[in-house]
């Protein structure tokens, strides 16, 4: 098991150095001048070559390489031609925000998902069945930035039901304050036993939650049926059945039970997508995450704090890959021989 | 092929009874199968169809902007006044041509790679496939995003952005299909008999790699058409006048409180067509791989 565990960290590292290189190279091809980006549209050529110098940018790429690398190393992601702040600092703001998003939203499309999946394995080719398939293939198929417009304009410009924007009403910070810990109101609020405020970001999750959530639940739903319909001719679960246990018993006990190695994959795939989904979605709710702050920095075309998200997504995925490698080598053996 | 004594006599049915029985045992193959069909016919007749067609490029009508849906337009008009229909009717001509161009260069990157890694294995395969792990480190979207970010805002960036960060799921494809190719009694025997690496490469390997390609291809249309729609709502790819329907969503976002139908429509019709092409990709894999009917 330490074995298997040091060679996927090892095999982790060398991904993560490939894609650090593969940012570098992105950052290269740029055909536009960042330097003179960062000087402003009214900056003289004197100007642009000294920020030039400043940036770094006038050395050979391989110096430029080593340094953009030792700088990483030391948590140094560049500083954000928008902003002028460090892109590391500008990330650690918006990342809670966009954790409480898409955590919520993969922990909402398992509870939707795999009972779904079941559902449909129970008949298979049935009405419920085809329906279930269906919705899922439409699920995979919605553009998320439309879904996200037409939920708001359903929910809250017309019926009034749920709030547009926002992580939660800003008028209650004056009736109730809330103390930042974790940057996200959510659990800022359940800590401290603050319910308006929790009752108010808890209203205001649930629109984008519902958009991040609706094609991994479709995901798992298919996954789950896939899965679930390969097993179930199996011999422990006909022994299962010999034994006299309920459907649902043999179901989601028995026959889940070996879903959950692929579902919980999918769900470390899910998540990359998902912290990908939330640039098209977290301006349409002004949502005030790591979305936001990428595609705000694509209308100003800030380099630096582009390749600062994209490779902060990347290792995150690769990271949460890792996790789900060694977690599953932990339950099944068989995967350690691989 | 060995068949088992246990397994029923399948060479009884004709090959087109069976492949008539599949498409009526799902019936959303022939609806996607219809529907792609529709986008096609309304891709190659846009002049004929659109009402308006000289609105599907940079025209302005100042007396007739944000109409809603009338007899007169259909789905309204924009803020310039073009009528949306038209523009939703041409816009087949936008992002279904991306993803055509999008995935022939991605088998065209990924398929000769893949089989150079299958074949020939070693420190080839190595390096090609470690490249390839780079690549697919990148969550789906992210790379293609950051690629159309850096590069300038045109229909030309996106198709090489996604083709970009495309081609590693084909390579990978293909090199694990070509891997067990090379290793068949027939490939051997060519070796044996010195036919030429060139001759074994495009009769035998490629032939019979290419297989799972015809699947997955048609099931990466939809995916692509998504991509190529989120990068120009971004304001990445298509620029005003061209009417890309992840644009016209974009540009509908400012005024879609009331003005709706500046959003609904051009979204409607990603959805639709993306809808139709993964159903028509889906319905394709059950047909050609039954065993393997659900990833």
């Amino acid at each position: 098991m330490l074995a298997f565990v040091a060679r996927r960290i090892l095999l982790a590292i060398l991904v993560i150095a490939g894609v650090i290189v593969v940012t570098f190279a992105v950052a290269h091809v740029v055909p536009g001048d960042p330097a003179a980006t960062w000087a402003g549209p009214h900056a003289t050529a004197a100007q642009i070559a000294q920020a030039r110098t400043f940036l770094g940018l006038n050395r050979p790429l391989p110096v430029q390489l080593v340094s953009y690398l030792g700088g990483i190393a030391a948590g140094n992601l560049g500083t954000s031609i928008h902003t002028h702040r460090p892109v590391l600092s500008d990330i650690a703001t918006a990342a809670p925000a966009t954790l409480e998003l898409v955590v919520t939203a993969l922990v909402l499309a398992i509870a939707v998902g795999v009972p779904l999946g079941l559902a449909s394995a129970r008949r298979p080719g049935r009405p419920a069945d085809q329906v279930i398939r269906a919705g899922s293939i439409l699920g995979a198929s919605m553009p998320i930035f439309w879904m996200a417009l037409i939920l708001q304009l359903i929910f809250s410009q017309r019926l009034h039901l749920l709030p547009a924007a926002g992580q939660y009403s800003p008028g209650l910070l004056f009736t109730h304050p809330l103390l930042k810990r974790t940057g996200s109101p959510l659990i800022d609020a359940l800590i401290a036993g603050n319910w308006p405020m929790l009752g108010s970001a808890l209203t205001h999750l649930i629109l984008p939650v519902i958009v991040v959530a609706a094609f991994p639940a479709g995901l798992i739903a298919r996954l789950v049926r896939a899965q679930v319909l390969d097993t179930i001719g199996d011999t422990h679960i006909l022994n299962a059945r010999a034994l006299g246990f309920g459907e649902r018993q043999i179901f989601g006990r028995f026959a889940m039970k070996q879903a959950w190695v692929p579902v919980s994959a999918a769900v470390a795939l899910l998540f990359g997508y998902s912290l990908v989904n939330t640039f098209l979605v977290e301006s349409i709710f002004d949502w005030p995450g790591l979305g936001s702050y990428a595609a705000a920095s694509i209308t100003t075309l800030d380099t630096p704090a582009i390749l600062g998200v994209t490779l902060f997504v990347a290792i995150a995925y690769v990271l949460a890959n890792l996790a789900v490698d060694i977690a599953q080598a932990a339950i099944d053996p068989r995967i350690r021989l691989r | 092929m060995i068949q088992s004594p246990l397994a029923p006599p399948q060479a009884a049915v004709p090959r087109g009874q069976v492949l008539r029985r599949g498409l009526l045992a799902n019936p959303l193959l022939l609806v996607g199968g219809g529907l792609v069909l529709l986008i096609v016919l309304a891709a190659i007749f846009a002049p004929l169809l659109a009402p308006l067609p000289g609105d599907a490029g940079a025209a302005t009508h100042p007396f007739t902007v944000l109409q809603p849906p009338s007899a007169a337009h259909l789905f309204g008009t924009d803020q310039v006044g073009r009528d949306i229909l038209s523009r939703a009717i041409y816009g087949t001509r936008v992002s279904p041509v991306i993803a055509a161009v999008v995935l022939v260069i991605a088998c065209a990157i990924g398929v000769p790679l893949g089989v150079a890694a299958g074949y020939f294995g070693g420190w080839l395969d190595e390096l090609i496939m470690r490249v390839t792990d780079v690549f697919l480190a990148f969550p789906p979207l992210l790379l293609a995003l950051a690629l159309a970010a850096v590069l300038p805002a045109s229909l030309t960036s996106v198709t090489i952005a996604i083709a970009a960060t495309w081609w590693p799921w084909y390579t990978r494809l293909i090199r694990g299909q070509a891997a067990s190719v090379a290793g068949r009694p027939h490939v051997e025997a060519c070796q044996v008999l010195g036919v030429s690496r060139s001759r074994i490469i495009f009769r035998h390997i490629l032939p019979n790699s290419i297989t799972p390609l015809l699947v997955q291809v048609p099931l990466d249309v939809g995916g692509v058409i998504l991509t190529a729609s989120a990068l120009s709502f971004l304001g990445l790819g298509a620029q005003d006048p061209i009417p890309d329907w992840g644009l016209m969503t974009a540009e509908g976002q400012s005024y879609f409180t009331p003005d709706w139908w500046l959003v609904v429509f051009p979204g409607l019709a990603i959805l639709l067509t993306a809808f139709a092409f993964n159903l028509l990709g889906d319905g394709l894999r059950d047909l050609l791989d039954p065993r393997r009917s659900f990833r």
